[in-house]
């Protein structure tokens, strides 16, 4: 994926209107809970029960889960593995591309089967990337970075002094 | 590169740490996790062999706390420095904010930092991306040793653009958390 992920924001609305297709596609597919993890590994939404795991560091083996399984698919002569699924005694996961930018990860137990997450995943993933895609045109149609303002930078840069300053 | 979420209100920036194999990346690390306070940094993911090279990553949330309402975090990666993992260390390189080259001041060592300097410049170029445009900072380790090149030959072999460097011991974490200082307020910048 040339490029990789560029700056880009989530802006309120979008995650209002992600949460709502995730809340239902959990309750269709009796699934526990849903991430969007970014391809640069970077925990976007969780919709669901929460995690007890650290979600940050479950975002950045996740992300680099779904780059090595891309790699081993370009190697073997296929595009992509659009889809993944690891499945554990108790707890199984699903995790699928979403517009080549976002990874939709499930988590999910028996109440549910592996073919039913399967299909419901099918269906949110179009809708999903839909409104990745739009908020990557809008994105790139404001044909700006994002900036930050000048006090934020001010008061980071004091912050890092005041972490870091003394070790 | 960083993504604001204004729905969690986070701001993450990616800092990766690169450098020839046993240069010190995973010292530094491991060093950051040790000295900062617990409440601000996550757990230190480490994928690596038997043998505790890295094979794939490793991995260090850090802190800065509410900045202005966004909670705001470093992501901190290294890249697992044996020539033949390159596959891996271009998939850590995606959406990089900032980067560290360690590098390992032994006369020995000075063709290892040059070839893995290359392929830095290649593997970004492969995203798009060049270093003179990103955030870039470079650390010469191991600087206790008694076989270390002077740093007048490793800027000349290593840093033509002159960005900022720091001399380091990452054993004894002298000079990990300059470099750190400065890799992480020049990505902030970059968001401005």
């Amino acid at each position: 994926m040339a490029g990789g992920a560029a700056s880009w924001s989530f802006e309120e609305r979008d995650f209002h209107r992600i949460e709502r297709l995730l809340q239902s596609f959990l309750y269709e597919s009796s699934a526990r809970c849903a991430l969007l993890v970014d391809r640069a590994g970077q925990l976007v939404a969780t919709v669901g029960e929460q995690p007890e795991f650290d979600s940050v560091a479950f975002a950045s083996l996740a992300a680099a889960d779904f780059s090595a399984n891309d790699q081993l698919a370009s190697m073997i002569g296929e595009t992509e593995f659009s889809s993944l699924f690891h499945q554990g005694e108790r707890e199984s996961m699903y995790l699928a591309d979403v517009a080549r930018r976002v990874i939709l990860v499930v988590l999910f137990d028996n109440r549910t089967t592996l073919g039913m997450v399967r299909v419901k995943v099918k269906a949110v993933v179009r809708e999903l990337s839909e409104i990745f895609r739009e908020m990557f045109e809008r994105h790139a149609a404001s044909q700006s970075r994002l900036h930050l303002e000048t006090a934020f930078v001010d008061e980071a840069e004091d912050e890092i002094d005041r972490l870091f300053g003394d070790l | 590169m960083s993504m604001i979420n204004y729905a969690s209100r986070e701001i993450n920036c990616k800092i990766v740490y690169y450098g020839p194999g046993l240069c010190g990346k995973t010292t530094n690390l491991e060093y950051i996790y040790e000295k900062v306070a617990p409440n601000t940094r996550g757990k230190l993911i480490s994928l690596a062999t038997e043998t505790e090279r890295t094979l794939f990553f490793d991995f260090l949330p850090v802190d800065l706390g509410s900045i202005r309402g966004f909670k705001t975090r470093f992501h901190l990666y290294t890249v697992p420095g044996q020539v033949y993992y390159n596959a891996s260390r271009k998939l850590i390189l995606k959406g990089v904010d900032g980067v560290v080259f360690v590098a390992d001041s032994q006369v020995e060592r000075l063709d290892a930092n040059v070839e893995s300097m290359h392929n830095l410049y290649e593997n970004l170029a492969e995203y798009g991306l060049d270093l003179r445009e990103i955030p870039f900072v470079i650390q010469y380790n191991k600087r206790d040793l008694p076989n270390i090149s002077s740093i007048q030959e490793l800027e000349t072999q290593l840093n033509p653009d002159r960005v900022e460097y720091h001399e380091a011991v990452g054993t004894r974490g002298i000079g990990v958390f300059d470099t750190l200082k400065a890799v992480s307020k020049l990505v902030i910048k970059s968001l401005s």
